[in-house]
C-alpha cells in the first residue's frame, strides 16, 4: 500500500512537472526514503550549456512526430428492417508529449445521419499510460447542430483496458460525459476477441438530437476479428445500440427503436 | 605448438576455389552485383594484414529470401569485406560515399582511437557527404575480432557494416588451423523508419508469440495449475506488459543471416578432422541477440570483444547486439557440424555449415521455446507473481542494501576512500518510464533468459576472466549510477527516465576512473556500448576483469564496471539495440 501511494503521488508529481525538469523532481521527492543521506545527482542531468555538435548534427532522433489514425468501427449493423452502417475512428499527428487528436464517429441509419460526434482535442502525455485531451467537440448530422468544449482522459487502464473518459460543456451551458473502454482477448495471437462499450450522460434532454437527461445512450460491441495483418482485420460482432431513461421515451415518442441487437460485420484498419 | 600466425592464413583464396569447387564458390556468392575487386567469399579473412584500405560506399539492389533492398553496403556485399589489420600498424582507410543523396560514416567498434576518427556524426566529424571521401587514420593499440558499421541513419541496419580482424604482434596463445567470420545479422525489406512508426503505434506490433486462449492449457500445465497460471497472466496484464516481450523486430520480418547468408543458402566454412577451427562470432545485428551452439561440438571461448579470456569450454553462449566472441572448435568426425543460431525470441534462427566437404548439410536442431519473463526481470528480485508489495523497501533503500548482498565484493577493500557518487535515486514513474526495478540483483552469473537449466553449459558474464591482469590498477574516483529505462508502450528510452533530447552530457574528466553502475528498470536486454574507452566489467575475477566495449545489462539487473577516461573528446554511450538508440537510450560522454 505504502509502495502504490508513493507511486500515485509519483505520477501526481510528474504529471505536473516538466519533462526536462524531471531531474530536479527526483531530488525533490528525495525526502520520502530518510534512510538515503546522500543528494540525489543524475551524471546526466540536463545542462544548462547545450552541447554543440559537430556540423549541428544531432546524433539521434527522439523528437520526431508521427502521423497515425484507426478506424476502430467501420461496420454494417444488419437489420430485416435496414442496415445501419456506422463508423468511429480517430487520428493524431505530434511527437511523444504534444498531439493533435482528432476524433469522429456516426450512424447512417436509413439515408439519416444521426450521433455524428467531431472532436478535434490537444492531447498532452501525463504519465506513461494516459493522455489529457482538451479541446471543441461540434455534433454534426442530420440533426441540429451543436458545439461543446471538451476535457478527458485516454490511455490504458489497469489490466490493458482501453478507456476514455470525456466531460463536455455546451455553449449553452449544459453539460454531458462519454465514458468508453474496450478490452482485446486474444484467442490467438491474430484472432481477438475485443468487448467494447460507450456511455453519454446529459445533464439536459435535447429532444432534437433524441438526448435524455442521465444515462442517454449505450453504444456497444463484442467483436471477433482477425489480424489478416496488423493493419488490416475484418471483423463479425454483435453490437447493441439502445437509449435509455429520458431519451428512450424521446426515442419512443419519434417512433425510433428504443434498443437493437444486430449483428454486424466491419472492418478495423489503422496506418 | 604450431606458430599459428603461419598457418592463419591456413585457407587461402586459392585453396578454397579448389577446395570448394564451382558450386561451393557460388553458394558463397550470394549477391548479384559486386564489385570488380577481388572480393572473397563470404567469412574468409584475408591472407595478409593491410595497412591501407579502399572502401566505397553505395547502394546495391540485394535479394535474400525473397526480400529486396537497394541496400547501402560497401563495394557491393553485405556484409562488407574483412578487414585484417595488425597491431601496431597505423592504418589508413579512404571511405568514399558513392551514395547520392545521403552522407555516410564508418564508426569502428571497440577500436580504441582518437576521437576525431570514430566515425559518429556530430561527435567525432561532420560525416562524409555525397562524393566525397574521408581518411580514417589511426594506429592500433590492441589486437582481436572487431566489426565496423555505419553510424548514419539507418544504414547500419540495413547492410553497411563488416569484420575487422587485428593480428596480435606479440604469438597468439590460441593455436588453430582455420580461421572464419561469422557475422551475424538481420534482412529484411522493412524500412527501420516504418519498424519504429509501427511500434510506436503498437508495441507488440511485430510479437505473434504472445499468450492466448489457446496456450492457456500448455501454461497451466507448466505452471501446475490454471489458478497460478491465472494469477501470473493477471500480474503481467496489471503492469500492463507482456511475458512475452521478448524482441522488438522479431522474424516474423527478418532473415537472420550469417555472413550474409539466410539459412537454407547454408554458408559453409571446411575443415579436415581434427583441424582446430577459430570461429570468430560478430553480432551485427541491429535489434538481435543470437544464442549459438554447434551440436556436437565443445567451443572453447577464447576472445571476448577482441580481448583474449581464459578458455572456457562452453556448448552454448548468448551473443548481444554488437559483441564478439572468438571460439576454437575441434570437429573430429569426417561429417558436417551445424553452426547454429537461433534468435532471443526463437522466431527464427541463423545457420551454417563446418563440413569437410562441400555441398554438406548438417542437422538443424529445432528452436528452443521461447523464453518467457519472470517478475525477476521485472527488478523485482525473487518475488513470487502476486505477492503482495506491502512489506517492500523503498526503492533507494533496497538498492542500498544490494550492495551488500548482491554485488560482487571483490572491489570493495580497493574503495577505501569514499568516493564521488552521481547517484540520479530511484527513476521517476513518468511518461517516458514505465517501471522502476524495486529490487534489481546481481545476474552476471545467469546465461540470460532463455537459457538458464537447459542442460546445457552456457557461457555467462562471471565466467569470463582476462588473461592478464588490468591495465589501470588505481580504484575509481568516482561513480555513476545509471538507470536504463523505458516506456515499451510508447516506445520511448532513455536513462534515468529521460530520452537523449532532455538529458545534458556525461563529463568525464581526462585519466578520470570511473564506476559506472547500471541498473536496468526495463524487462528487457540492453547491449550497452561506450565508444572509445573499455568497459572492464566487475565481475568477481579480481584483477582480471575482462574488458569488453559492449555489455549486456539484463532486465531487473545491477551491474558495475570501470573505466579509465584516458582519451579525450567527445564519445557517443548508447544501448546498441539500433531503434532504443534512435529513440532516446543515447549519450554523449565527454573526457576533457
Amino acid at each position: 500500500m505504502k509502495y502504490r501511494v508513493l507511486m500515485g503521488a509519483c505520477l501526481v508529481a510528474q504529471a505536473l512537472a516538466q519533462p526536462t525538469a524531471q531531474a530536479a523532481d527526483n531530488a525533490s521527492s528525495a525526502p520520502a526514503s530518510s534512510v538515503t543521506a546522500t543528494r540525489y545527482h543524475a551524471a546526466d542531468a540536463p545542462s544548462a550549456t547545450p552541447v554543440i555538435y559537430l556540423g549541428h548534427i544531432n546524433p539521434v532522433m527522439g523528437q520526431e512526430s508521427y502521423f497515425h489514425g484507426i478506424m476502430n468501427e467501420l461496420e454494417g449493423r444488419y437489420a430485416p428492417g435496414g442496415t445501419d452502417f456506422r463508423w468511429d475512428g480517430e487520428a493524431w499527428y505530434g511527437s511523444d508529449y504534444n498531439k493533435v487528436w482528432l476524433k469522429t464517429e456516426g450512424t447512417l441509419e436509413r439515408g439519416r445521419l444521426h450521433d455524428g460526434d467531431h472532436e478535434l482535442l490537444y492531447s498532452r502525455s501525463i504519465s506513461p499510460y494516459f493522455n489529457l485531451q482538451g479541446g471543441v467537440r461540434t455534433d454534426l448530422d442530420d440533426g441540429p447542430t451543436r458545439t461543446w468544449g471538451a476535457f478527458g482522459v485516454q490511455g490504458l487502464a489497469l489490466y490493458q483496458f482501453e478507456v476514455q473518459a470525456t466531460a463536455y460543456v455546451s455553449d449553452r451551458g449544459r453539460f454531458a460525459a462519454r465514458l468508453e473502454g474496450s478490452y482485446d482477448f486474444l484467442l490467438t495471437n491474430r484472432l481477438i476477441l475485443q468487448p467494447q462499450a460507450e456511455f453519454n450522460l446529459y445533464t439536459k434532454s435535447d429532444a432534437g438530437r433524441q438526448v435524455g437527461a442521465g444515462l442517454s445512450d449505450v453504444d456497444a460491441g463484442l467483436r471477433l476479428r482477425y489480424e489478416l495483418w496488423r493493419k488490416f482485420a475484418p471483423y463479425v460482432a454483435v453490437t447493441y445500440s439502445g437509449y435509455f431513461t429520458q431519451a428512450r421515451r424521446i426515442v419512443h415518442d419519434q417512433g425510433g427503436e428504443t434498443g437493437t441487437v444486430r449483428f454486424t460485420m466491419g472492418i478495423r484498419s489503422w496506418f | 605448438m604450431f606458430s599459428s600466425s603461419r598457418l592463419r592464413g591456413g585457407l587461402t583464396r586459392r585453396r578454397f576455389v579448389t577446395g570448394m569447387g564451382a558450386g561451393g564458390l557460388l553458394a558463397a556468392l550470394p549477391h548479384p552485383a559486386r564489385s570488380a575487386s577481388a572480393v572473397l567469399p563470404a567469412g574468409l579473412i584475408p591472407a595478409e594484414p593491410s595497412a591501407t584500405w579502399d572502401l566505397r560506399v553505395g547502394r546495391t539492389h540485394i535479394e535474400i529470401d525473397h526480400k529486396a533492398l537497394n541496400a547501402p553496403c560497401i563495394g557491393g556485399t553485405v556484409p562488407g569485406p574483412v578487414l585484417r589489420w595488425r597491431q601496431g600498424d597505423t592504418v589508413a582507410v579512404n571511405v568514399t560515399n558513392t551514395l547520392r543523396h545521403e552522407d555516410t560514416s564508418i564508426h569502428w567498434h571497440g577500436i580504441r582511437l582518437p576521437s576525431d576518427m570514430d566515425g559518429v556524426p556530430g561527435l567525432s566529424f561532420t560525416g562524409i557527404k555525397p562524393g566525397e571521401t574521408f581518411t580514417y587514420r589511426f594506429r592500433l593499440h590492441q589486437s582481436g575480432t572487431y566489426w565496423y558499421h555505419s553510424h548514419s541513419g539507418m544504414q547500419e541496419a540495413q547492410g553497411l557494416y563488416g569484420a575487422v580482424v587485428i593480428d596480435p604482434i606479440h604469438p597468439d596463445p590460441n593455436a588453430w588451423d582455420r580461421d572464419y567470420v561469422i557475422l551475424l545479422s538481420e534482412w529484411t525489406d522493412v524500412s527501420p523508419m516504418d519498424m519504429i512508426n509501427n511500434l510506436k503505434m503498437q508495441d507488440d506490433y511485430y510479437v505473434f508469440r504472445q499468450r492466448t486462449a489457446a496456450s492457456f492449457p500448455r501454461e497451466a500445465r507448466e505452471a501446475g495449475s490454471a489458478a497460478a497460471a491465472l494469477k501470473d497472466r493477471l500480474a503481467w496484464s496489471r503492469m500492463r506488459m507482456a511475458a512475452t516481450d521478448i524482441s522488438d523486430v522479431t522474424g516474423i520480418i527478418y532473415t537472420y543471416l550469417l555472413n550474409g547468408h539466410a539459412p537454407d543458402m547454408n554458408w559453409s566454412g571446411l575443415f579436415r578432422p581434427g583441424e582446430r577451427v577459430r570461429l570468430r562470432f560478430i553480432n551485427g545485428s541491429s535489434m538481435t541477440f543470437f544464442d549459438i551452439r554447434i551440436p556436437g561440438l565443445e567451443m572453447l571461448v577464447v576472445q571476448a570483444d577482441g580481448n583474449d579470456v581464459e578458455p572456457v569450454s562452453v556448448d552454448e553462449f548468448r551473443i548481444g547486439v554488437a559483441e564478439t566472441y572468438d571460439v576454437i572448435v575441434q570437429p573430429k568426425d569426417d561429417r558436417a557440424y551445424t553452426v547454429f543460431a537461433q534468435s532471443e525470441d526463437r522466431t527464427g534462427f541463423a545457420r551454417g555449415t563446418l563440413a569437410p566437404r562441400a555441398g554438406m548439410a548438417g542437422p538443424v536442431p529445432p528452436m528452443d521455446p521461447r523464453p518467457v519473463r519472470t517478475m525477476i526481470d521485472m527488478g523485482m528480485g525473487d518475488m513470487k507473481p502476486g505477492e503482495s508489495m506491502q512489506d517492500m523497501e523503498m526503492p533507494g533503500r533496497s538498492m542500498a542494501g544490494m550492495d551488500m548482498h548482491g554485488m560482487d565484493m571483490s572491489h570493495m577493500h580497493h574503495t577505501m576512500p569514499p568516493i564521488e557518487v552521481d547517484d540520479p535515486g530511484p527513476p521517476p514513474i513518468n511518461v517516458e518510464n514505465q517501471n522502476v526495478a524495486m529490487m534489481p540483483v546481481d545476474r552476471l552469473g545467469s546465461p540470460g533468459d532463455g537459457l538458464e537449466h537447459n542442460g546445457r553449459r552456457v557461457l555467462n558474464y562471471k565466467q569470463l576472466r582476462a588473461t592478464r591482469p588490468g591495465a589501470d590498477p588505481r580504484p575509481p574516483s568516482r561513480e555513476i549510477i545509471l538507470h536504463l529505462t523505458g516506456n515499451m508502450e510508447r516506445y520511448i528510452w532513455g536513462f534515468n527516465g529521460r530520452k537523449f533530447s532532455e538529458s545534458g552530457p556525461i563529463h568525464l574528466k581526462k585519466g578520470e576512473r570511473v564506476r559506472f553502475t547500471l541498473i536496468n528498470d526495463t524487462m528487457m536486454e540492453h547491449p550497452i556500448h561506450l565508444h572509445g574507452l573499455w568497459s572492464e566489467l566487475e565481475n568477481g575475477q579480481g584483477d582480471f576483469r575482462p574488458y569488453k566495449h559492449t555489455l549486456i545489462s539484463q532486465p531487473g539487473s545491477r551491474m558495475s564496471y570501470l573505466v579509465t577516461a584516458d582519451v579525450p573528446g567527445m564519445w557517443a554511450y548508447h544501448c546498441h539495440l539500433m531503434l532504443h538508440m534512435d529513440l532516446g537510450m543515447f549519450r554523449t560522454v565527454i573526457v576533457e
